[in-house]
């Protein structure tokens, strides 16, 4: 039992990257805006938390300044492609590109290494009373950040569903040209949805940077293409989103306790991305994009 | 992509169609120069060297080729996808993949003789490759599943089969398989023009100028490249006019697999004799680059690919002074700033009468 518990713990603790960053690109496809800087974004935040703990040596101030670094990866997605209008899928890949030259780049610059920053602090744990106690996932339930994605898990569902702007983003995402008729603003709720999901993914990789206490070169290592992957296996639902990560979670969680026998992890490894293939195949449920998905808004030709 | 362009003379068109990429490539290198002085060195002088190195001598200019060769294949292969309307992001792994079962067969049939060995590596790692590209193709054409996101998920799938082959061909100790034979060696370049002398390129370089050569007859001289290309235009229309818009599609992301694929041969059959898990680095990735700035023509592949080669080896050069990912933040910069200036040049376009 407290072995389950335990695996359960490791589980939650992987997911949480994947989690922060599949709630803010499901969040910023709704409104029909494909998001494959991710990885990108959360590079960007675990680098600006290692910046920002490093020079103030608080893990908060690193936090805030990951945020930053997320929304502003977002605000550069949203300027090439709601802005000019260009091809989302080409901007995510070079924005992921820019992120991997540009980290290095810095890193070298203030750390003098391309591979490694110097130590840093990482986030403090809260002793939450009632759930730091529980056992096996006490400490897991005592790291700030995780309560705060399961609060952003549901905060997201309810904005994305509750909301009025979740309605209007959905609305936007189905139908850009019916919705702006209403007198909405395309491109103003496409940019809000980027740097949402920017900040999400730059938290996600405040966690990472935190974690490990330091930014290594490429440490992000796909993550933001897993969340991609649970975003699109959770249906472009917060919620969904979060149960596809708990699950490639729990896959990896799965692949450390079998480290050294002779089950293949490769095997392992590859079920987050062969579930997203069977899931866009239809095999498991429909995964079925906003209609609007890909598609630059441009209101000259709806004139 | 051409529409807009129709309307001026010939002249002027091929002109507008070279402006976009070169202006883009100014406009990274003007943005790149901000890192460079962030540095606190002077840009110029880093361009200069860096062009100089690359280009001005015969070593620099056969690394350059070297590491232009698999772009010239991931770039074919990309722009072909676009051709038809598709976006293949998996030419990453299917370049590993490619690499892998040159290597395979090279090792394997060691002592095959050269006549027999390597075209069956070649051949291998276009199957490797095409087989990959199939997938999302077949995918795509029956279920109609998005293959952006399936050959994202491919190249992940196809570096954790590496490995796990690996544990079975690699050397002990070592992410490496085993030595081709020497049947299967595709031979320098300083061979036969000795100012090259001492660098990495290979034949690969000239099977890739050729590869260019099949596409643009293919594309532009076949009828099922015409097809293709109608299906990526107006699929629709192409439909209603007897063409299989599935059958196109997966031939599409076979042929280009296929490209990808072949671009192994240059480090595996050409430079090192064996395969490395992690030899592609990126150049998948890079192909997208090319692609768009070689505005999906053969010629503008090859041309786009020589440049983005003169930038992967001049990064080494200036390492010293500039660190070397500035190459890939020009990279990224050249991606993001050429679909900005197209968009901007196609509206102008669109307004002309």
């Amino acid at each position: 039992m407290s072995e389950a518990l335990l695996f359960l713990a490791a589980a939650l603790r992987i997911s949480v990257p994947y989690t922060l960053a599949a709630l803010g690109a499901s969040i910023n496809e709704r409104g029909g805006v494909i998001n494959i800087a991710l990885e990108g974004m959360m590079l960007h935040g675990a680098l600006a938390y290692t910046l920002g703990a490093f020079w103030t040596g608080s893990a908060w101030a690193g936090v805030a300044a990951a945020v930053l670094a997320g929304a502003l990866t977002g605000a550069l997605h949203a300027l090439v492609t709601v802005r000019f209008r260009a091809d989302q899928i080409t901007s995510g890949l070079g924005i992921n590109l820019l992120a991997a030259g540009l980290t290095k780049f810095v890193l070298k610059a203030v750390f003098g290494s391309s591979s490694n920053s110097s130590r840093v602090v990482g986030l403090p744990e809260w002793h939450v009373p009632g759930l730091s106690d529980l056992p096996a996932l006490g400490p897991v339930l005592s790291s700030p950040l995780v309560l705060l994605t399961i609060a952003l898990v549901l905060a997201g569902h309810w904005l994305l569903f509750r909301s009025v702007f979740g309605l209007r983003l959905r609305s936007i995402g189905e139908r850009p040209a019916a919705a702006a008729t209403l007198g909405l603003s395309v491109p103003l709720y496409r940019t809000l949805g980027l740097l949402i999901s920017g900040a999400l993914a730059g938290l996600a990789g405040a966690w990472l940077a935190s974690e490990q206490h330091s930014f290594t070169d490429g440490m992000t290592g796909g993550r933001g293409y897993i969340a991609i992957a649970a975003m699109i296996v959770g249906k472009w639902s917060p919620l969904g989103a979060a149960a596809a990560c708990l699950l490639f979670g729990a896959a990896e969680a799965l692949q450390i306790a079998l480290q050294g026998s002779a089950f293949p992890n490769e095997l392992l490894q590859m079920l987050p991305y062969l579930v997203t293939m069977l899931a866009l195949a239809g095999f498991i449920g429909r995964a079925v994009a906003p209609a609007a998905i890909g598609v630059p808004y441009d209101p000259e030709e709806h004139a | 992509m051409s529409s807009p362009a129709r309307r001026v003379p010939r002249a002027a068109r091929a002109l507008l169609v070279a402006a976009g990429p070169l202006a883009s490539v100014a406009l990274a290198l003007g943005a790149g120069a901000l890192f460079i002085l962030a540095i606190g060195e002077h840009p110029l002088q880093i361009y200069g060297l860096l062009f100089r190195q690359s280009l001005g001598t015969g070593y620099g200019l056969g690394q350059s080729l070297f590491k232009a060769t698999p772009l010239i294949f991931t770039g074919l292969a990309v722009s072909l996808g676009f051709r038809a309307g598709l976006f293949n992001i998996g030419a990453e792994g299917q370049l590993t993949l490619g690499g892998f079962a040159a290597a395979l067969v090279g090792a394997g049939l060691a002592g095959w003789p050269a006549p027999l060995l390597l075209p069956l590596c070649v051949l291998a790692a276009a199957l490797a490759g095409g087989l990959w590209g199939g997938i999302p193709g077949a995918l795509k054409a029956r279920l109609g599943s998005h293959e952006v996101i399936n050959t994202i998920m491919l190249n992940f799938i196809a570096f954790a089969l590496v490995s796990w082959w690996g544990h079975r061909v690699f050397q002990p100790a070592t992410v490496r398989t085993a030595t081709i034979g020497a049947g299967a060696h595709l031979a320098r370049l300083d061979a036969l023009a000795p100012a090259l002398r001492g660098s990495p390129a290979n034949l690969a370089l000239a099977l890739g100028l050729i590869a260019a050569l099949a596409v643009g007859a293919f594309l532009f001289r076949s009828r099922r490249g015409y097809e293709l290309r109608a299906v990526g235009l107006a699929p629709g229309a192409a439909e209603y006019g007897g063409i299989s818009i599935g059958a196109n599609q997966a031939l599409a992301l076979v042929l280009s697999g296929a490209l990808a694929g072949l671009g192994g041969v240059n480090f595996v059959n050409g430079y090192k004799h064996f395969f490395e898990q992690g030899f592609a680095g990126g150049a998948g990735f890079i192909g997208i680059a090319v692609a768009l700035l070689g505005r999906n023509h053969p010629i503008g592949v090859v041309a786009a690919a020589l440049f983005f080669g003169v930038l992967g080896y001049g990064g080494l050069v200036i390492n010293a002074r500039v660190p070397k990912e500035l190459v890939e933040i020009l990279q990224a910069l050249v991606i993001l700033i050429a679909i900005v200036v197209q968009q901007v040049i196609d509206r102008m376009l669109r307004r002309l009468p």
